[in-house]
């Protein structure tokens, strides 16, 4: 069964189309970057798959059905800077939220262990008791990951997860989501991204360009800019 | 003295409860704006009750709690015009209540104890109400406790767990509502916004966990408020805004001591 199934998605936002004729699929434990310019449609696309919104032609499919109805198996990673630093909660409180569901008001030690061996597993264990607003960039962006990895997700979906982070946070972040045995799709402004082990690009901007596997053969040594990419993706033919 | 005073301190011990789950609540759910429309809102089901000569804890409480589901969805459909429209919900809400009162024959001074309150006025009906709501009060908590820290700290995800968040946030504005209906008689419609959100303010500092933001909340209310109705018996002032002063202060010196 396809991971991700995008058919002739379209989405209007008032009058205004914000994408076009979207398609695409991935396969199950696949890595898909999602890049492109802002407010060319990313996040809009990446709501749409969570099924935060609705699309306004078109059908999308997680694991063989709509998005919301198949909610339980998402697994998702929000920006660590929309959040307010000021509450007063824990990290492993946050790490917690991951096990809540419908019809279930206490945790149980089951879900308190689940949450240990995930925060042991990210390495960020020692952070258990910490309030939020006491860790780094890059800490916080763990611990949204580690509230996404608790639930046991078949999927993973990621908006930004390199925003706002130094360097060696950003790497230490990408190492970890290439590491991951689930499948992922993640959205990002930073092409960085495609220098790690992705089997699939989709480039938005209101429209799509996909680029599927064979993997990219990217220099791993080269950093492109946003011209040099679509330039490369036109080398590989993938059909601009 | 303790016969003159003795309803307001139990008062003071009921409003701590709510003070300290709702106070705490509004805080980190950045609702101030929202439960100072529903409260000056409610000035319309106060005028509504004395022109029918209703319940008046009844009727407001009905009107508060049609407000609040009103002010849901505003929040939840229009989150970029919610600033505006709640600022319309809180002037209509109070021109409702004008309206009903010039209505309404007679003198109605009844009316303008509820906008200050009075907390040594308090009767033993208005201390019953205050015991259900509480109840309900820590009932919603005890069972909502995870789910209301979710939703302070991340709707979207809640949702994405399969829980209906914006249900879950409707359901905290009506127990705002219920709160504030409580709080009226004692504390008044302008200054119930001050008595539930400084305690959690200041309480917010000092805490890494919401459940011990709320105990120190609840404290401080108590304490604010028994020192208030003290310092207003012996210098025979105003209790409502004594309390909001001497907790305005301690709010100013828990800010200047984190500087």
């Amino acid at each position: 069964m396809k991971a991700i199934e995008v058919k002739n998605l379209y989405f209007k936002y008032e009058k205004e189309w914000v994408l076009e004729d979207i398609n695409f699929e991935l396969e199950d434990k696949e890595f898909m970057a999602i890049i492109g310019p802002n407010g060319g449609g990313k996040t809009t696309l990446l709501k749409l798959l969570l099924g935060f919104l609705s699309p306004t032609k078109g059908e999308i499919k997680i694991y063989g059905k709509p998005p919301k109805e198949n909610r339980e198996i998402i697994g998702y990673v929000p920006q660590h800077t929309n959040f307010s630093l000021d509450l007063p909660i824990t990290v492993f409180d946050i790490v917690l939220q991951g096990r809540l569901k419908k019809g279930k008001f206490f945790y149980s030690q089951k879900d308190k262990e689940k949450a240990k061996e995930i925060l042991d597993t990210l390495n960020i264990y020692n952070l258990a008791n910490k309030k939020i607003k006491d860790l780094s960039g890059g800490q916080r962006q763990k611990v949204l990951i580690a509230r996404a990895l608790v639930s046991e997700p078949k999927i993973l979906m990621m908006d930004e997860p390199t925003s706002a982070i130094d360097p060696s946070g950003q790497k230490e972040i990408l190492d970890l989501i290439e590491s991951f045995e689930v499948t992922r799709l993640v959205v990002s402004h930073d092409i960085k991204i495609l220098l790690r082990d992705v089997d699939k690009i989709a480039y938005i901007h209101k429209k799509a360009v996909i680029h599927e596997g064979p993997k990219l053969n990217i220099p791993k040594d080269k950093h492109f800019c946003e011209v040099e990419l679509i330039e490369f993706l036109k080398d590989e033919s993938c059909g601009i | 003295m303790w016969d003159l005073i003795s309803s307001s301190i139990y008062a003071s011990l009921l409003l701590s409860i709510a003070i300290a789950v709702i106070g705490s609540l509004i805080v980190i759910n950045k609702t101030t704006a929202i439960t100072g429309s529903i409260a000056h809102g409610s000035f319309g089901g106060i005028g509504l009750a004395l022109y029918l000569g209703s319940s008046v804890i009844l009727t407001t409480s009905l009107f508060t709690a049609l407000l609040a589901v009103i002010l849901a969805v505003i929040t939840i459909r229009f989150p970029h015009r919610q600033d505006s429209l709640i600022g319309v919900i809180w002037a209509v809400g109070m021109s409702i209540g004008i309206i009903f009162l010039s209505l309404t024959p007679g003198y109605q001074s009844d009316a303008l104890s509820y906008l200050f309150g009075n907390i040594l006025l308090v009767e033993n009906k208005d201390l019953i109400f205050m015991g259900i709501i509480d109840l309900v009060i820590l009932i919603s908590i005890i069972f909502l406790y995870h789910r209301f820290l979710a939703m302070s700290y991340d709707r979207e995800f809640l949702k994405l767990r399969g829980i209906n968040a914006d249900l879950l946030y409707t359901y905290f504005l009506i127990l705002t509502s219920l709160t504030i209906v409580m709080s009226v008689r004692a504390i008044g419609i302008i200054l119930i916004l001050a008595l539930f959100t400084i305690p959690a303010l200041i309480a917010e500092k000092f805490t890494k966990r919401f459940f011990t933001m709320m105990i120190l909340s609840g404290v401080l209310g108590l304490i604010f408020m028994v020192s208030g109705i003290l310092i207003s018996y012996y210098y025979d002032i105003s209790p409502t805004p004594t309390i909001v002063i001497i907790a305005s202060i301690i709010l100013l010196l828990s800010l200047l001591k984190r500087k």
